[in-house]
């Protein structure tokens, strides 16, 4: 059987211009993303409400100091708002039915999962300097060095939101089982992140298991942002999250692909 | 219909089914199916409920990758080249699926942009679209507010906002209203016939299709049944060719009129339909008979057999099997 896949192949169109369609796709999901769901009550819940409630009534009861809380607000603010869009697209676009008419829309998986990651991460970033923003305002902390800090904003919510974007990958179009596991996989990761308890107050087993922890790489990064010594250093900071972001979509994709070659 | 339509003028398949098969667990949906659509034609899916119609449409549109075998669509592989297989077609599926939260002109501008329209085309396709599909007034409501055969409407705009050369429609006309699926039987066949599309049906609607398609492919338990045009289908069940009879005033018994006493009778409420693949025939004897015993016939016509009847004999009657 004679295809045009041959002769496009030959033409080189398969390679730069099939690419930077899916980019385009990629934005236009995004942009989609952001008009449907941004408004949309679990995510204004999960991804503001839950985790300020959550952090003050840790600061609360402890008293933390300033270079401590600021940074920790910070990073817990990003990794909620940035993971609280992903985990609830795919099920509510599965729901609606509204997922298989991207999937035959000319946009690859990989461009529909990038516009949900890139829609996520800029939730994140720009809802998280809310917060950021208050306790510059409110309180003596300074940010000291920019750089550091918008590394981790930036990569970190992209990791976040990549984390997001993989949780939803199982096979269900109920988004409350989807968060319910985002909870339990996104609880423990804040726990060992160094976020609350710094590293060096952390029992043996924490600071064994925090490496692990997307969170404790952005955190310390932020830190550094706000004049602290990095625990880990800059540079590894910088990998891991990237590391991670990509370690997350490519398995993202596995999942989402074989969730949609199983379904019944 | 379109009048182009003919081998000479498609030597291009606009889709091709290779030996499509599709297992879900230990059931298989699709059992290596194989036919092929010419560009330009209006072609028809007809099968019973869980027979594959579906299966196969979302196998050829991309949305499910086959167990085995491969689908061409537009001269691509769906599986090779999924994205330009994609640009090439326009879907609108059996389930409603626009946006809610969107209105009705972004949810169109949302399928232009995603196939590549430039910004001044989307505004002008979109406008054109929503004209055709008279929801122009309708252009700021939420998806959420539309009725179905608004929806479907509006389906239908998003699936042709990209300019596809094949469109697929999964049960378009389902549940709607006599308006509605007029307009779009009247949309169907004008861009078939006007810009040449490609059009995959599938569908329940046995008139649908008879009025709609150049040809039609009856699938039954994931196997294909059949493929022909609709009138070659129908010269397969002779037997099911007939004639109507109906009296006015008193009538009369079958066995008085009628040739041999073992014919297949359908009673209507004023006379009978008897099946005989000879109709001319025995509307002469019948006619000869009545006469004969001074009755008088209100109308007497013969019947060619219905689609509807065609798809009975070829799949058993089998409605329902899962």
């Amino acid at each position: 059987m004679v295809t045009h896949d041959a002769a496009r192949d030959a033409a080189g169109e398969s390679g730069t211009a099939e690419f930077l369609r899916q980019v385009r796709c990629a934005w236009v999901i995004a942009k989609k993303n952001a008009r449907v769901y941004y408004l949309k009550g679990p995510v204004v819940t999960f991804g503001i409400v839950f985790p300020l409630f959550f952090y003050l009534s840790f600061a609360a009861g402890h008293n933390a100091p300033v270079d401590l809380m600021v940074p920790g607000i910070a990073a817990m603010a990003l990794f909620f708002t940035a993971s609280a869009v992903g985990p609830l697209v795919t099920p509510w676009e599965r729901q609606a039915r509204t997922f298989e008419r991207l999937i035959t829309s000319p946009a690859s998986l990989s461009a529909i999962l990038a516009g949900d990651v890139g829609a996520g991460a800029a939730f994140g970033a720009a809802l998280a300097l809310l917060p950021l923003a208050a306790a510059l305002a409110l309180t003596t902390a300074q940010v000291i060095a920019p750089l550091p800090l918008l590394a981790g904003w930036l990569l970190g919510s992209i990791a976040f939101s990549s984390l997001g974007v993989l949780m939803a990958a199982p096979a269900t179009d109920t988004p409350s089982q989807v968060m319910m596991l985002s909870n339990l996989v996104r609880l423990p990761l804040i726990f060992v992140s160094g976020v609350f308890v710094p590293h060096a107050q952390m029992p043996q087993w924490g600071q064994w298991l925090s490496p692990l922890s997307p969170l404790s790489y952005c955190a310390d990064l932020i830190r550094v942002g706000f004049g602290a010594s990095a625990y880990f250093s800059v540079t590894l900071d910088v990998l891991a999250l990237a590391g991670f972001s990509a370690a997350f979509l490519v398995a993202a994709h596995f999942f989402h692909r074989r969730t949609r070659d199983h379904a019944t | 219909m379109a009048d182009a339509f003919g081998p000479a003028s498609m030597p291009v398949d606009a889709l091709v089914a290779d030996g499509l098969t599709r297992c879900f667990g230990e059931r298989m949906a699709v059992d290596h199916v194989n036919f092929s659509v010419g560009r330009g034609e209006v072609f028809g899916f007809l099968g019973p409920n869980g027979a594959g119609k579906s299966t196969t449409a979302r196998m050829l549109t991309g949305f499910l990758a086959p167990t085995a075998g491969r689908a061409v669509v537009a001269g691509f592989d769906v599986a090779k080249s999924p994205g330009a297989a994609r640009r090439h077609i326009g879907v609108v599926p059996e389930e409603a699926n626009v946006y809610a939260d969107l209105t009705v002109r972004q949810n169109v501008l949302l399928m232009a942009e995603l196939h590549g329209v430039t910004k001044a085309q989307r505004e002008l396709r979109c406008t054109e679209l929503l004209q055709t599909f008279d929801l122009t007034a309708r252009a700021t409501q939420k998806g959420r507010e539309l009725s179905k055969g608004l929806r479907q409407r509006l389906m239908l705009c998003m699936a042709l906002v990209g300019s596809p050369q094949i469109l697929f429609l999964d049960e378009p006309t389902s549940g709607l209203d006599v308006a509605s699926t007029r307009m779009i039987h009247e949309v169907i066949s004008r861009m078939n016939r006007e810009q040449g599309m490609t059009v995959f049906l599938t569908t329940h609607n046995m008139e649908e299709a008879d009025q709609l398609c150049h040809r039609v492919a009856i699938i039954d338990r994931g196997r294909l049944a059949a493929i022909d045009t609709p009138a070659a289908l129908r010269g397969r069940v002779d037997s099911r060719r007939s004639v109507v009879v109906k009296f006015s005033g008193p009538g009369v018994g079958p066995a008085d009129v009628l040739p041999r006493p073992d014919m297949e009778i359908e009673t209507l409420v004023d006379g009978w339909r008897v099946f005989s693949p000879e109709p001319g025939p025995l509307a002469q004897h019948i006619a000869a008979r009545t006469a004969a015993l001074g009755l008088r016939i209100d109308s007497l016509n013969t019947l060619s057999p219905t689609l509807e009847e065609v798809f009975l004999s070829i799949t058993g009657g089998a409605h329902g099997h899962a």
